[in-house]
């Protein structure tokens, strides 16, 4: 019998603000153990919490980013839980009434080739609503350590429906919504500060069934690789344990990583009861059109339209779309280049970007915005070597100084003495009739169809303007001359 | 009062992180049972034509703008705590 295996992902996204979610101690990540603590985080008694009004402007605008209806009025529910992470005994979440409902995360799968753009479809939603994070225990050997910098820092969880079938499905779900909060500013995405983290629901059923078969909940999927090979390992281990005749249970596994294995959980003598109940605390929300529209105005261009865009305007190459897209401002710095560098040139500016940039930014370990190259001096330096001013292997000189000192690259030019010569067309000509006047054999040669004949030239020409003559332009004279001839 | 047959004590203590003696036992469910009694009399209000509410006053979108605040010192972060080590509150160890 043939199975299919379908993939629910929950996908938890911290929202970058300045202060938590239900009070306005700072958040952050990377401080100093309990530094980021207030008697609500810690949950005195008599402490009340306040909504963080850049938190709800957050995922709202998530949820207008992935097409999801925001609700008109959403409330908070408590989630009741006993588990140290959590100095309530309760969580803040967001039960009956989420903010957001339905949407869709756009994917792309891979393609045939790195070079050849993948299928793309659309993976529907169920919700994504707002709650508190929980504060990091450190297990020991003996003992668990509790650091409460975490606790309340708002965190969004976006649910899929169990709408995927393959890991290459779920990597491109992750990956999307990695790209899309990052463009949107609403979260850095980083896995490894848990920004960003991941849990999977995976059950398999034969083809063509359409009730969903057992599921098995796997965790720590804490890297986006570690998303796909999590998910890939269940699904054979889902059935290789169907293939030999056996039951699979409803249970949680904790997939490792490092080796590649999963273990089972050890599951709760009971099913989870939350108790949910709505917060007496909190006063619910109410988003009216005026608050949407403000926020949508906001909202900026999903990545993988601003790919189909540059595709189509810029003509640049699938790959080089590629390696610009994922970074905003990388992308951003390309459309200004190309714009500034003029009509026929975005795909020399893309390939300087993707290429030099990128190494040069790498190996100085600086981010983009420290850069000393502008927009303005990329397309400068494209127009030099479109012009002829400027061999490539010069400009590639020239484009190492530009990043280093700031300078433009005419000045750069000026100072290493890099222009191809002679500067001057008429000078060229010269060189070349010389060089044809020199060589009658060459001359016979080429008349009568031999066109290598053409390269005999060549070399008195480069000689003269030792080795910076451009090559495209001699030629070019050569023929024009030959012609005529 | 007695508590109603489908009262589970021992699932309530459970998730109240309760060890109740058999004594307590029979006294909460009796008190639990009277709140349940309490409840059941709400429940048998006709609210035929009124809107679900999780709040009595209709106030919305209380909020403060994002700005941080210093919080709270780690040592008085951790005075209520039992045991601490490494500035963080040592629990025992516990795994899902």
């Amino acid at each position: 019998m043939n199975y299919e295996a379908v993939i629910g992902l929950e996908v938890h996204v911290q929202i970058k603000t300045h202060s938590k979610v239900f009070t306005r101690v700072g958040a952050g990540y990377g401080h100093e153990p309990n530094t980021l603590t207030d008697p609500v985080v810690l949950a005195l008694p008599g402490t009340l919490p306040v909504m963080n009004k850049a938190a709800l402007d957050a995922i709202i605008k998530a949820g207008l980013l992935l097409g999801c209806e925001i609700a008109p009025v959403c409330k908070w529910d408590r989630k009741q839980y006993f588990y140290p992470d959590s100095p309530k005994n309760y969580q803040i979440s967001q039960y009956d009434q989420p903010i957001c409902i339905g949407g869709s995360v756009e994917i792309e799968l891979p393609g045939a080739a790195r070079n050849i753009m993948g299928e793309h479809k659309k993976i529907p939603l169920t919700r994504i609503h707002l709650e508190e994070d929980v504060g990091k225990l450190n297990h020991g050997a003996s003992d668990s350590l509790v650091d409460y910098n975490r606790a309340g820092t708002p965190l969004m969880e976006i649910v899929s429906d169990p709408a995927m079938h393959t890991a290459e499905e779920a990597y491109a779900y992750l990956t999307s919504i990695r790209h899309t909060m990052i463009y949107g500013g609403i979260s850095d995405c980083d896995m490894e500060k848990g920004q960003l983290r991941c849990d999977a629901n995976i059950s398999i059923r034969p083809v063509g069934e359409t009730k969903l078969g057992t599921k098995v909940e796997l965790k720590n999927l804490n890297s986006i690789s570690f998303v796909r090979d999590g998910i890939a390992h269940e699904i054979k281990r889902q059935l290789a344990v169907v293939a030999a005749g056996g039951k699979l249970i409803q249970e949680t596994r904790d997939y490792d990583g490092q080796t590649g294995t999963s273990q089972s959980l050890r599951s709760k003598e009971m099913a989870h009861d939350y108790r949910y109940f709505p917060d007496p605390d909190l006063m619910p929300v109410q988003v009216d059109a005026a608050w949407k529209e403000k926020l949508r105005a906001e909202c900026p261009e999903l990545p993988f339209d601003k790919q189909r865009r540059f595709l189509r305007d810029y003509q640049v190459p699938y790959t080089i779309t590629s390696v610009l897209i994922p970074e905003r401002g990388l992308s951003d710095f390309f459309e200004a280049s190309a714009q500034l560098a003029g009509p026929g040139r975005a795909q020399a500016v893309g390939n300087w970007i993707a290429n030099d940039f990128l190494r040069e930014l790498s190996a100085a370990k600086l981010p983009l915005g420290a850069s000393k190259i502008t927009p303005a001096s990329l397309a400068e330096l494209v127009g030099l070597v479109e012009v002829g001013t400027l061999l490539n292997a010069a400009a590639k000189e020239v484009f190492v100084a530009m990043f280093a000192t700031g300078e433009a690259p005419a000045a750069v030019v000026a100072r290493l003495g890099l222009a191809a010569v002679p500067s001057d067309a008429g000078e060229l000509e010269t060189w070349c009739r010389e060089s044809i006047a020199a060589n009658p054999k060459a001359l016979v040669e080429f008349k009568a169809g031999k066109d290598g004949a053409i390269n005999a030239f060549k070399g008195p020409v480069m000689k003269a303007g030792k080795g910076k003559a451009n090559p495209k332009l001699v030629d070019e004279t050569l023929r024009r001359l030959l012609a005529g001839a | 009062m007695t508590a109603p047959a489908d009262l589970n004590i021992d699932r309530i203590a459970e998730l109240s992180r309760l060890a109740l003696t058999a004594e307590e036992k029979v006294r909460f469910s009796a008190q639990l049972g009277s709140v349940l009694g309490h409840i059941e009399q709400l429940s048998k209000v006709d609210v035929t034509g009124i809107e679900p509410t999780a709040h009595a006053f209709p106030l919305h979108n209380i909020w403060a703008a994002d700005i941080a605040r210093p919080g709270l010192a780690v040592a008085d972060a951790l005075r209520n705590a039992p045991a601490q080590r490494e500035n963080m509150i040592v629990v025992p160890k516990v795994m899902e």
